[in-house]
Order: structure tokens, then C-alpha cells, then sequence
């Protein structure tokens, strides 16, 4: 230190920091560095914390009892929630059916075909679905879209009664409102994911098929399609995990009924819209509460491997390495 | 072989053609359909909700009566305003914190991956599950009370976290290393470069993102309904119970009164027009900003 030290100020070096200075940098690293760790107790703690709430449920109707048994009635204290995993798939289901290809087409269309001026506002107007909260689509959804539905539904319903799920009454709200509103709602996050995966294609592989003398469907077939089919799958399970979790809208437009309807336009429930719906109650009866924190719990586990497997396919297709069997080389 | 030039360049048969045209037109027309929604709702909430919109509206708490006059929104207003203030205050520090702690310290080491992970993780919640963690966590507990202000703002803050960690790493790797090292090799200490350089190199990016999760968070109703319960009249106070814009439509859209209703359009219509404002301001942020 000595040695190196030109001029000094007392004893310390100008050259060297002073103690205070040099004390903050641990600081500043420990402190952020407990903020990240503080993310990962939480997490922990948040899921310890659901667990042993729902225990009680899951101790009074065992853990596949309480997911398969079909009997959601709080007044006896018998909940058994296949109707509510059943209706979340359904509606979820019809939300993928509904909105998963009008978002691909749109990723398409924007990426490969729009006129580059009408690019941008369309990718504004699409993004614009995100910036509508949830309350209000349910709003929209019981106001002004089921009812209007109606007439439609019930042509729909005595033409293609032969069809499975098809037939019976129709209620005003049903399964297929719920899912139509949240093939609206995943329309955005599923079409911006695979518009980022389909502008990763590269050029060189579009030109080729065009230099072939590919029409541009045929480039959009044989290039695009088979290059961003793994990040446009992981795209689809992130809107299906959106639409799993989805809750008010769904509450407000799916008529919550605790049982499992004989057609898609008959009125449902799902494990979202129970616990908004059923919590002011349940405050007072340990058990319905119980089940209730249950049913998130479920909710939960099944959003994180929807998730875990979208993540797993964007990833793949967000390396540059994984270019599909047969496309290599 | 004696193929011309015009046998090689066969120019595309009808039938291939017609299927390009087809292909094409079809994805189109689903584009348009994608635009249909948008263009419906904002159609219904304008002139639904504009018809509800008076000077009373912004000025009176709802009465909570259901003959004669419902009342406006004024609570539900100010509750939103407080709850997601508070919400922001905790979450955009942590979150920005979070950041950097993943960008200038943690890098690729399996800690900060594992940190990632889970804030990936956290974004896939279902903003219900949420709420009720809050509800087991601080309500069930009578933490200060049952339904409180301060923990649906909780529950928006967990919410908000992901994506303000998120949207901030990304700008935060935006900073060009070459600025950060420049500083250090003048002899600038650690946190000084984080202090002078990165933050404020990474400022407008930062508010952008934020600003987004403060528009999401605003929109949020599943996670205020069992942490910061519902009540009538203005509350300037976050220790007790506090209404909110999206529990005030959620509540009116149950009533079957046509007044009733009427309120939560033009609530419905409020709460739009304060989230696209958010969502503008935050996009003009953007692209004044000079990273990207």
C-alpha cells in the first residue's frame, strides 16, 4: 500500500476509496442479493402456506376423492370438484379451439402478408385486447354478447343436436360464452408469441422456397409453418394456462352452477370462478373454506405445468439451434 | 435436354394459385374476425358507459340504496388510486432490485437462473390464487384487522412483481457494458456505476414497464375481492376496508337493475380509460427512450 501510494491525505491514498465507499458495495450487492432470495422463500412459503390450509379438504375427501368426486354441494359439505376441473377444461378447451388459430392467422398475417403500413397499427389493435381488465370483458360478455348469442346458439344447438355435447337446454349464460370471452382474452399473449417466434424464421429458408417457386402459402407451408411450429405449440399452452386462471370474467359469464352440464351451452362452473364466488360464505365454515383453498391449489399445480411446458417449447424454439427434424443443415 | 427458358419458368398452375389466393384470403379473414372484439366492446363501453357519466357520477359515493338513486363512483376511484400507489410502491423498488440483482450480479450462476425460474413461475399464477394466499396469510390471521386497503394491495404488489422484474431486466441488459465498464476503469466504485450509469441509462425503460404492471394491476379484481373487501364510502385510510373500481363493476353486474348496471358501464368505461392512458404514456415513454 505504501508503495503505491503517491500523495497522502492522512494515511489514506487519494487513490484509494474511502471506508464508507467501500462499504456500500457489499451492501448494495447483499441487499439486492436478499431480494432475489426473498422471492424464492416467498414462493415457498406461498405454497407451504396453501397446502397445509387446504389440508383439512384434502384429509376429509382424500386427494383424488377431491378432484374426481362428483358432488360440489357446500350445504352438505360435500366437495368433490370434477365439475369444476371439468368445466375449467371445457371452457378452456373451447377458448384454445376458438382463439388459438384466429391468433395464429393474425401472427401470419402480420409477419408474412400485411402490406408493411397496416404492420404496426395492427399489432397496436391486437395488443390493445391485453389492456382490457378482465371485469369488464365479463361486463361485455353477460351485457351484450351472451344474450345476443342466444338465437344463434339455440339454431346451433336443435341443428347439431346428434353432435356430442350438443343438445338440451340453453341457458344465457353457458361453457361456450365462458370460452368464446377467453378466446378473446388469450388472443393477444398467444398471437404476440408467435409473431416473435415467426419473425426468428430465417430469411434464407423463405427465399429458398420462393426462389423454388413457391407460392406464398406454400412458402408460409413449407418455411414459416414447420420452422415455428414448437414456439407457436408453446404460445397455445400459455394462452391455455391464461385461460385456466382466468377468473372474474369467467365467474360473471359462466353461470355458476356446481354441476356438470350435458352440453357446452348449458350453464358450468369452474375452479376459478368458485373460489371469487363462493368466499364470502365459506369465511364462517372451516371446511368450505378448506375446499375451497383446495380447489386454488389445483388451480395452481395445474397453471404451473401448463406453464412448465409452454416454457419448455418457446425456449426450444427461441434457440437458434433447434431448427425442426429435416430442416437442419 | 432442351429445355428454353419458358419450360423451366412453367408459370403456377391454376390450381396452386387458386390455393394460394384461398389460403390467404382465409387468413385474412380471420385477422379482420381478431378485430371484431375489440371494435365491439369499445363500441358498447362508450356508448353505454358515456350515458352514465354526469358530474355526479365522479363526485358521489355509491348509496348502496336499491331504489332511488344509486350514487356514483367516487370511492371506487380513489380506492384504486391508493391501492395501486401502494401496490407500486412496493413492488417497482423490489422489482427493479430483483433486476439488477440479476443482471449486474447474478448473471448465469444458478441461483439467478433459479431466481428466473421462479419469477416465470410467479407470472403464471392465477392472480385468484394469489389473493387468497393473501387471505390465508394476512385476513385469516387478523393481521391489523380482517379486510384491510393495504393487503389487496399486497396482493396486487405480489402481481405486479413479476412483470416490473421481468420488463426490467430486459432494459437493464440493454445498458451497453461498454458504459459500465468506461465508468470502472475510471475508478468508479460498483455501486456508483449502478447509481449514476445503469439506472439512469435504463430509466425510461424502467418506467415503461412499470407502468404497464401499474395498468394491469389497476384492472385486477380477484385478488381485492377477499383481501380488501368491498365498502360504500370514500376511505382515505389503506388500514380498513376499501372499495375499488373493478369489485364496484363486479358487484353492480350481479344486480339485475338496470341503474345498477348502467353504473358499471360507466365505471367499466372509467376504469378503460384510466388503463390506455396508463398504456399510452407508458408507450410514448418507450420510444423517446434511447436503448432499443
Amino acid at each position: 500500500m505504501e508503495a503505491g501510494s503517491l500523495t497522502t491525505r492522512g494515511e489514506r491514498s487519494i487513490l484509494e476509496r474511502s471506508p464508507r465507499s467501500r462499504a456500500i458495495d457489499p451492501l448494495l450487492r447483499w441487499t439486492l442479493t436478499g431480494l432475489a432470495a426473498l422471492i424464492l422463500v416467498l414462493i415457498a412459503f406461498f405454497f407451504v402456506r396453501l397446502f397445509i390450509e387446504a389440508k383439512p379438504a384434502f384429509d376429509a375427501f382424500g386427494y383424488l376423492g377431491f378432484v374426481f368426486d362428483n358432488s360440489w354441494v357446500p350445504s352438505q359439505d360435500l366437495f368433490g370438484a370434477l365439475p369444476l376441473v371439468v368445466g375449467t377444461l371445457i371452457t378452456a378447451g373451447i377458448a384454445l379451439l376458438i382463439g388459438v388459430p384466429i391468433a395464429i392467422a393474425t401472427a401470419l398475417y402480420v409477419t408474412e402478408l400485411a402490406p408493411t403500413r397496416v404492420r404496426q397499427p395492427l399489432v397496436i389493435t391486437v395488443e390493445l385486447l391485453a389492456a382490457v381488465p378482465s371485469v369488464v370483458y365479463g361486463l361485455w360478455g353477460i351485457q351484450v354478447l351472451a344474450p345476443r348469442l342466444q338465437g344463434a346458439e339455440r339454431w346451433f344447438n336443435d341443428t347439431f343436436s346428434f353432435l356430442p355435447f350438443v343438445g338440451g337446454t340453453v341457458s344465457i349464460p353457458n361453457y361456450f360464452v365462458a370460452g368464446l370471452i377467453l378466446a378473446i382474452m388469450i388472443l393477444p399473449i398467444v398471437s404476440a408469441i408467435s409473431r416473435e417466434v415467426m419473425s426468428t424464421v430465417p430469411t434464407e429458408h423463405k427465399e429458398a422456397a420462393l426462389a423454388l417457386g413457391a407460392t406464398r402459402w406454400e412458402m408460409i407451408r413449407m418455411a414459416v409453418l414447420p420452422y415455428s411450429r414448437a414456439g407457436i405449440s408453446g404460445a397455445a399452452m400459455l394462452g391455455l394456462g391464461r385461460a385456466i386462471g382466468e377468473t372474474i370474467a369467467v365467474t360473471i359469464v359462466i353461470g355458476n352452477a356446481p354441476d356438470i352440464g350435458d352440453s357446452i351451452f348449458s350453464q358450468g362452473y369452474t375452479l376459478a370462478a368458485v373460489i371469487a364466488n363462493e368466499f364470502g360464505e365459506a369465511a364462517s365454515d372451516p371446511t368450505h373454506r378448506a375446499a375451497l383453498i383446495a380447489a386454488g391449489l389445483v388451480l395452481f399445480v395445474l397453471t404451473l405445468v401448463v406453464n412448465a411446458i409452454a416454457r419448455y417449447f418457446v425456449n426450444r424454439a427461441e434457440r437458434p439451434a433447434a431448427v425442426p427434424k429435416g430442416m437442419a443443415g | 435436354m432442351s429445355a428454353t427458358g419458358a419450360t423451366i419458368l412453367t408459370p403456377v398452375s391454376g390450381r396452386r394459385r387458386r390455393a394460394d389466393r384461398t389460403a390467404r384470403g382465409f387468413v385474412l379473414a380471420l385477422t379482420l374476425i381478431a378485430i371484431v372484439p375489440l371494435v365491439l366492446i369499445l363500441y358498447f363501453l362508450v356508448r353505454e358507459g358515456l350515458g352514465a357519466w354526469s358530474a355526479d357520477f365522479f363526485t358521489t359515493d355509491p348509496t348502496g340504496r336499491f331504489l332511488g338513486d344509486p350514487g356514483g363512483i367516487r370511492s371506487a376511484i380513489l380506492g384504486t388510486i391508493e391501492m395501486v400507489a401502494l401496490a407500486s410502491a412496493i413492488a417497482v423498488p423490489m422489482g427493479v432490485g430483483v433486476a439488477l440483482y440479476l443482471v449486474e450480479y447474478g448473471k448465469r450462476s444458478a441461483f439467478a437462473n433459479a431466481v428466473r425460474y421462479f419469477i416465470d413461475v410467479m407470472t403464471g399464477v392465477p392472480s385468484v390464487v394469489f389473493g387468497l394466499f393473501v387471505y390465508i396469510v394476512l385476513v385469516v390471521t387478523q393481521v391489523g384487522g380482517t379486510f384491510a386497503g393495504w393487503k389487496g394491495s399486497v396482493a396486487l404488489a405480489l402481481l405486479m412483481l413479476p412483470v416490473v422484474t421481468r420488463s426490467a431486466e430486459v432494459v437493464l441488459n440493454l445498458v451497453p457494458g461498454s458504459l459500465r465498464e468506461a465508468a470502472l476503469a475510471l475508478g468508479a466504485p460498483r455501486w456508483k456505476v449502478v447509481f449514476r450509469i445503469v439506472l439512469p441509462t435504463a430509466l425510461p425503460g424502467l418506467v415503461t414497464g412499470s407502468l404497464l404492471a401499474v395498468a394491469r394491476a389497476a384492472g385486477e379484481t380477484a385478488p381485492l375481492l377477499f383481501t380488501a373487501a368491498f365498502v360504500l364510502g370514500v376511505n382515505g385510510d389503506l388500514s380498513q376496508r376499501m372499495n375499488s373500481l373493478p369489485l364496484q363493476i363486479f358487484n353492480d353486474v350481479g344486480q339485475a337493475q338496470d341503474r345498477l348496471v348502467q353504473r358499471a358501464w360507466g365505471a367499466a368505461l372509467t376504469l378503460v380509460v384510466l388503463v390506455l392512458a396508463l398504456t399510452l404514456v407508458a408507450r410514448l415513454i418507450q420510444r423517446r427512450s434511447k436503448l432499443a
